[in-house]
């Protein structure tokens, strides 16, 4: 199965790793008092638990130290989002993408529009498309770096953590100067953006692409060849490309097994197969490769973004398309055509045609699906988000069995999870 | 305005209205099967087990099939190499309102082959019901636990079909169907009542109240050795 073409195979460091091979993690023998044998006993992580990553609890059936079954519980920030949909105009559900994954919330904010639009098949322009490219590469640095942090924190890499937040707080910097927020963004409209960027963005984001590269040297100093740091991660939650797949994995977990599967190459959308990059694929699919694989997808976001601001053209930010676009304001205060047109746009909202649309896009933490489906309302009829986190860590319970109680925060540091998409 | 307004108000405490009731959930015309390659094949296949096959948003093949074969053909299409429909990214439903059939809804990708299928199971509101995929897809199992929870569908042979995003006891009905109202169907004072009577055992699994309960049983029993022998 799982035709491994692999476009860009991510390298142990041959001194460290052994010509490539994973070092195998050290057993320690596991004292185990002689009345316990046997018997096993329940451990409850969480919910209100730091390296849970939010609020995700974890009962482990431990024998010993050892896990012989992991049940994650999750509903806890459970908010309906996809029941509110229902009640909201196709606009306004822009808001409640952003507070799925508020870790890379405009991959989501374009996510859902690039849906819609793709129901009404309405094309964006070339701005507006070159744009959303650069908007997504960055929140995926963004969701990359707030990975890296927390994962090197849990190990006890507290260094790191400071580093990755330190240039996360550059990006909160260019979310808040083009969209107003640094996390809730609701960047995106229907057939456009909320607005052009402001003047003197793109230099902003280009020092930002120029001088993230010496902090990931910096850290990658720090973690690659780092003793402990190999002897925590290589060899623990192993999968298989096969099983990977089977278990629905996707994204740079499911990269790391070896299948080299990207939906921005796959199913290219926006002409992402007109820019040059590589997708970087693992060998064995322990954390290891989870994280050298997210590095080097750093490394390529950045390579898109240079590409993306050589290429962003001039022209409008929004589709010609009265049908969702509101007139410029001062056409709305001048003439009556106008105003009307931006009265039925704002009471009546917009109408999608009858029909439903999916679209996936490649999100941080793996493939994020928006399905729409409408009757030829002003609202959905359905809203459904195929969450990436929440498809990833329902293999967590596979991935844990047999390992250290320890191991299991790192196995769910290394999955990338976001709890307000896998609650909604 | 006042009038919409007011409507939307009454959805909160009602359920949305349906758009326009009819028997049947909207279809779009029948696609050539010869578009997509697995569609010719399962026309061969399974002959007037596919129901009704349409091309949404342009270039997205929706297949629909008689619920009862549905697992089957699901298993045809995961295990059968010129197909090999091995990624199954979603499971999940629609509910149209207005009394119409439930939509379940398979979103399956190919890796190897690179293509993707949509593939619907129309099931009538008094029969919500369908063969579980999990021993096909081992991914299903929590996508399969949330339409259980947030509509109402029992998957048979389901390992562990439990609520998965409410909790055990969660006694208002199944979310996101049409009929369920936005606030929920008990009052607020209500709602907080039951919460605040919450028993603690239903925070856990079956399975882990069972090693709980074996450990109690053991430690009851050491303990009235030990008091014998004192």
């Amino acid at each position: 199965m799982a035709t491994k073409t692999v476009e860009y195979l991510v390298r142990r460091n041959p001194e460290m790793g052994m010509d490539g091979r994973p070092v195998p993690a050290p057993v320690f023998p596991v004292g185990v008092e002689p009345e316990l044998q046997g018997e096993h006993m329940l451990i409850n992580i969480g919910p209100q638990h730091p390296a849970t990553h939010g609020v995700l609890r974890l009962v482990v059936e431990l024998d010993g130290e050892t896990v012989v079954r992991c049940t994650p519980h999750i509903g806890y920030l459970h908010s309906s989002f996809e029941k509110l949909g229902e009640y909201r105009g196709w606009n306004q559900i822009v808001p409640l993408t952003d507070r799925m994954d508020y870790l890379a919330p405009l991959i989501y904010n374009c996510a859902y529009a690039m849906a819609v639009e793709k129901l009404m098949g309405i094309e964006v322009t070339e701005r507006c498309k070159v744009l959303r490219v650069i908007l997504m590469e960055l929140d995926r640095i963004f969701g990359h770096l707030l990975w890296l942090g927390t994962t090197a924190m849990d190990i006890g890499a507290t260094t790191v953590f400071l580093y990755a937040f330190q240039e996360r707080e550059r990006i909160y910097k260019l979310h808040e100067n083009y969209t107003g927020a640094r996390i809730t963004t609701s960047a995106t409209r229907i057939g456009g953006m909320m607005a052009d960027l402001p003047v003197g963005w793109t230099d902003q984001l280009r020092d930002f692409v120029d001088t993230l590269p010496r902090t990931l040297d910096e850290i990658e100093t720090l973690l690659t060849n780092n003793q402990i740091w190999i002897s925590r991660l290589q060899n623990v939650g192993a999968i298989g490309p096969e099983e990977a797949v089977a278990y629905g994995l996707t994204g740079p977990n499911l990269r790391a097994s070896g299948v080299a599967y990207d939906v921005r190459k796959d199913r290219p959308y926006y002409d992402y197969e007109t820019y040059d990059f590589d997708v970087p694929v693992g060998e064995h699919g322990d954390c290891y490769d989870r994280y050298l694989v997210r590095m080097e997808e750093i490394r390529q976001s950045l390579r898109i973004i240079r590409q993306a601001l050589e290429r962003l053209p001039d022209g409008p930010i929004n589709v010609d398309d009265p049908r969702v676009v509101l007139p410029p304001k001062t056409d709305a205060m001048n003439d009556m055509e106008s105003m009307i047109h931006h009265f039925k746009l704002v009471m009546e909202g917009i109408k999608a045609p009858v029909g439903e649309s999916w679209f996936s896009v490649e999100a941080a933490k793996g493939e994020l699906g928006m399905y729409v489906v409408s009757d030829g309302g002003t609202k959905p009829v359905r809203w459904r988000v195929r969450g990436p986190s929440f498809v990833n860590i329902s293999a967590l319970p596979k991935l844990v069995e047999g390992h250290l109680l320890t191991d299991v925060i790192t196995i769910n540091a290394s999955l990338d999870i976001v709890l307000g998409e896998i609650d909604r | 305005m006042g009038k919409d307004f007011k409507e939307a108000l009454e959805g909160l405490e009602s359920g949305p209205a349906a758009s326009d009731a009819g028997a049947e959930a909207p279809r779009g015309p029948e696609a050539d099967p010869s578009s997509h390659p697995s569609v010719a094949a399962l026309r061969e296949a399974f002959g007037d087990a596919i129901v009704h096959h349409e091309v949404m948003a342009g270039d997205e093949h929706v297949v629909f099939v008689r619920p009862e074969r549905c697992k089957e053909i699901l298993r045809w299409l995961h295990d059968t190499p010129e197909h090999r429909y091995d990624l199954l990214l979603d499971v999940t439903a629609v509910d149209f309102g207005g009394g119409r059939p439930l939509q379940l809804v398979y979103q399956l990708w190919s890796v190897p082959h690179k293509r993707g299928l949509r593939v619907k199971a129309e099931l009538p509101l008094d029969a919500l019901e369908a063969e579980s995929v999990v021993d096909v897809w081992p991914g299903a199992n929590w996508l399969e636990r949330e339409a259980y929870d947030m509509f109402g569908i029992v998957f048979r042979g389901h390992p562990d079909l439990r609520r998965i995003l409410m909790p055990e006891n969660y006694a208002e009905g199944y979310p996101l169907r049409k009929d369920f109202p936005l606030r929920g169907r008990f009052s607020r004072a209500e709602q907080t009542r039951r919460a605040l009577m919450l028993d603690m055992e239903s925070d856990y699994a079956p399975h882990e109240l069972a090693v709980a309960r074996r450990v109690a049983e053991r430690e009851a029993m050491a303990s009235n050795t030990q008091t014998g022998g004192a």
